[in-house]
């Protein structure tokens, strides 16, 4: 291979808070999120760099404190640095915080990976009053470390030259690091690794003193692929393992793992003695203490936390409004455009009602959601939420929940506007199976941005002097069913002990606005990705559903407009007595009969069908064969719910009839009423998430059961509830 | 004079030297991951508006965690300073 193509491949890890997502998009420019609550990487980011003829490729590991095998981030990173062979693995470090971040550095020394350090936030230590001898610390480690500061840029160059110039010399870091852990151990891991060394145990993976400390730190993954490797040895290891951890239960009181952390720690102190000089001390911090005196306080800040999700919604709401009227109007002319200059028939048919009506209902509400998805970036990335996390830790395990179950909830449409896809992907951070599954089955019950408009719609519509006290209410909603919901999976089919909830509260920091801005668009531009295609494929389907099969003859006869008459008399719709009486009111007919007609090639079609097929039951909460329709098409993305409703209005008025905005035929509509507006609601907020989702959750839990359970159960679930509160409105209404 | 709590029962602001840590499983490795190991120095510095998690200062940075873990956290408190 020529010099000039070279490829080095990086993995870059860290702890959570460490900035290494920064580094990742300074590096290599990638759209990616930054947060400052832990553990918010945890999908495999990649980047290309180029530089001096070497093709740089980053692989941006989740953020973790640790390599145990208890979380899914930590195995990740873990087998990737094992199995996945990188060239090397650079680990980002807070040096504001060395001594905690160097229990990651050491552990991966001891894995024998190639390992660069990069101390970050070199800015943040400086402003701390601290200074720190770089070139010791090097030296004590036996690697190379590189200062930076991410957030400015700093020290980008260097850590480049850096690996080019170390990927020529790969062979200095064959050794991997061996600590002492003491007079019980050590000899216990002596005769450890001279059983695994002669058995070639392993060895072809992991550096035979990891495996041995593995099988003393009772790590299930490791004592679990020894077992199938070789049930023999590993049986030997284990018990080597079981007399050590009988001799420190007796000895010590403590277990083997707590001692080899103990030496650990001991060991980076050692590292850092002389390395660390500090002078005046945590001037930072400090501030961020004062600040949390105020935001965590036991009164004030549960208020202030109320207030800021309520800030959330009226700056949405306030600012949202006036783009999205623009956006409204803009489609709604396009449609006009299409329908006066196109020929009419089934082309005409398709993009106006089938493309651009759908479409444009969903990007409409673009403006609102980058507005929310900007205020949630601005929660994440100072630091704030981790704080929410902190104080509502103590309400979510009464649910079963996790204090981290917070962030799949608000990514998910906690705070009205997200989305249930990288909501319930957030999960991932959570640590015990039985938390996060129960996270994820009902954080689809939250407000995300493709309920929204429908919701936005009708309060709109029904409660428009209140429509910020709606959408608040429907969202309080939203929060109370998943946690009761919560609570009960957690008491009935997923029952278990709480998992611990140790957790960092980082400094606060003043996100920079590159990195909220880049944060929104890559959220937007998800929702708009999805809006081009999944969502106009829906659309376009739908409209065929609706479309086909056509009425058997379009004309109609003498008889069949009599009879269209007559349904019309009987319906109420002509109200005009000695009708007809003149030519407008002739006119007037014909067009009724369009409209009319229409309705009833509607009710013709596969979807009317269907609709019509479940009105018996569905009307036990409201809904009629129109809303059953588009409800139907939800399941596939809930946005389509309101383009269905659209096209399904626009093709009943007619083709050469005036568009008129969808609220408006709702609004005229009779058969529309709040106690129908108000059932319907419930039921799009809590029936089944969409077909997105689903994969999902099924993906996230690692089972599709789990993910019929969620369509299954959410469906039942909101079917009853809505049927209850139409049937009791019935009663006072 | 110095006596040994447990982190449960420590006021917030004060301040003590962790002299012992139990647990093992997944409960021990994340707490003594985090690093909440024998002799750091830890200041209770708040806790939730339900009086639970517990906010704590190390050198360097704050960590949060439950009561039922704080449980397995002994402190050595300097008696007369507090």
């Amino acid at each position: 291979m020529k010099q000039t193509d070279q490829k080095i491949t990086i993995a870059l890890t860290g702890n959570p808070n460490s900035g290494k997502t920064t580094l990742f998009n300074t590096l290599t420019g990638s759209r990616q999120h930054v947060g400052n609550y832990p553990g918010i990487t945890v999908e495999k980011k990649e980047g290309l760099v180029e530089s001096a003829g070497y093709v740089l490729h980053f692989v941006d590991l989740p953020g973790t404190y640790s390599l145990t095998a208890y979380s899914q981030e930590e195995l990740v990173a873990r087998n990737f640095m094992v199995r996945e062979n990188p060239d090397l693995v650079v680990d980002v470090v807070n040096a504001a915080s060395l001594e905690r971040n160097l229990y990651l550095a050491v552990q991966i020394l001891e894995l024998g990976a190639p390992l660069v350090l990069v101390l970050n936030m070199m800015d943040e230590v400086r402003k701390k009053g601290m200074t720190l001898d770089t070139g010791l610390l090097e030296q004590r480690m036996g690697c190379r470390v590189v200062e930076t500061v991410a957030r400015q840029g700093k020290g980008k160059k260097e850590l480049i030259d850096t690996i080019i110039s170390l990927n020529s010399r790969k062979e200095d870091f064959k050794s991997p690091l061996e600590i002492s852990y003491g007079p019980d151990l050590d000899p216990a891991l002596k005769e450890m690794e001279d059983i695994i060394r002669e058995n070639a145990f392993l060895t072809d993976i992991y550096p035979a003193r990891w495996v041995a400390l593995k099988y003393l730190e009772s790590d299930e993954e490791i004592i679990s692929e020894g077992r199938r490797k070789s049930p023999d040895t590993s049986t030997r290891l284990e018990d080597v393992t079981n007399k050590v951890a009988d001799h420190c239960l007796k000895t010590l009181k403590t277990y083997p793992e707590a001692v080899i952390a103990d030496y650990r720690y001991g060991f980076i102190s050692s590292l850092l003695k002389d390395v660390v000089t500090r002078d005046q001390q945590r001037q930072r911090i400090e501030m961020s203490d004062q600040l949390d005196k105020f935001l965590t306080h036991r009164l004030l800040g549960p208020l202030f936390m109320i207030f800021v999700l309520y800030m959330v919604y009226s700056l949405t709401f306030l600012v949202g409004d006036i783009p999205l009227s623009l956006i409204e109007d803009f489609f709604g002319w396009m449609g006009e455009v299409v329908r006066r200059t196109m020929p009419d028939g089934l082309l005409q048919s398709l993009v106006a009602s089938g493309i651009i009506d759908g479409v444009g209902a969903v990007l409409s509400f673009v403006p609102l959601l980058m507005i929310i998805f900007f205020c949630i970036a601005f929660l994440e990335d100072s630091g704030y939420m981790a704080r929410v996390a902190y104080m509502l830790d103590r309400v979510f395990r009464y649910f079963g929940l996790h204090g981290c179950s917070i962030m799949p909830f608000i990514v998910s449409g906690g705070i009205a506007g997200g989305c249930a896809v990288p909501g319930i992907m957030a999960a991932r951070t959570l640590r015990s199976p039985k938390e996060k599954l129960a996270t994820v089955l009902t954080a689809p019950f939250m407000t995300c941005g493709a309920k929204l408009p429908i919701f936005l719609l009708l309060a709109g519509v029904f409660f428009p002097a209140n429509q910020a006290l709606a959408l608040f209410l429907i969202t309080l909603l939203a929060w109370a069913s998943a946690l009761l919901v919560s609570k009960l999976l957690r008491a009935t089919i997923i029952r278990g002990a709480a998992t611990p909830f140790v957790m960092e509260l980082p400094p606060y920091r003043l996100p920079t606005l590159q990195g909220l801005l880049i944060h929104t668009w890559e959220r937007t531009w998800q929702y708009i990705k999805k809006a081009g295609t999944i969502i106009l494929a829906i659309s376009i389907l739908i409209w065929a559903a609706m479309t086909f099969p056509q009425l058997p003859d379009n004309g109609f006869s003498d008889e069949e407009i009599q009879g269209v008459i007559a349904e019309r008399d009987f319906r109420g719709l002509n109200t005009a007595p000695g009708f007809p009486a003149n030519t407008d009111d002739i006119t007037l007919e014909e067009e009724q009969i369009e409209l009319v007609l229409a309705e009833r090639q509607l009710a013709h079609s596969y979807a009317g069908r269907m609709g019509t097929f479940l009105e018996p039951v569905t009307s036990w909460a409201g809904f009629d064969w129109r809303i059953n329709i588009s409800l139907v098409g939800g399941f596939a993305a809930k946005e389509v719910i309101i383009s269905t409703l659209g096209t399904a209005y626009s093709l009943e008025a007619g083709e050469e009839d005036d568009p008129t905005s969808l609220s408006d035929h709702i609004r005229q509509d009779p058969d529309w009423d709040t106690k129908r507006a108000v059932s319907l609601i419930i039921f799009v907020l809590l029936y089944a998430p969409c077909f997105v989702a689903v994969v999902a959750i099924a993906r996230e839990s690692g089972a599709w059961r789990w993910a019929v359970f969620a369509m299954v159960f959410n469906t039942v679930f909101a079917f009853g509830f809505s049927t209850a509160v139409y049937q009791t409105l019935k009663l006072f209404i | 004079m110095k006596s040994s709590i447990c982190l449960r029962m420590m006021e917030v602001n004060q301040k003590g030297i962790i002299k012992t840590v139990g647990g093992h499983g997944e409960m021990g490795r994340r707490i003594r991951d985090m690093g909440l190991v024998p002799g750091v120095e830890v200041q209770v510095v708040g806790r939730a508006p339900l009086y639970d998690p517990v906010a704590l200062r190390l050198r360097d940075f704050t960590l949060t965690l439950r009561n039922n873990e704080a449980d397995y956290v002994f402190v050595e408190i300097d008696d007369e300073t507090n």
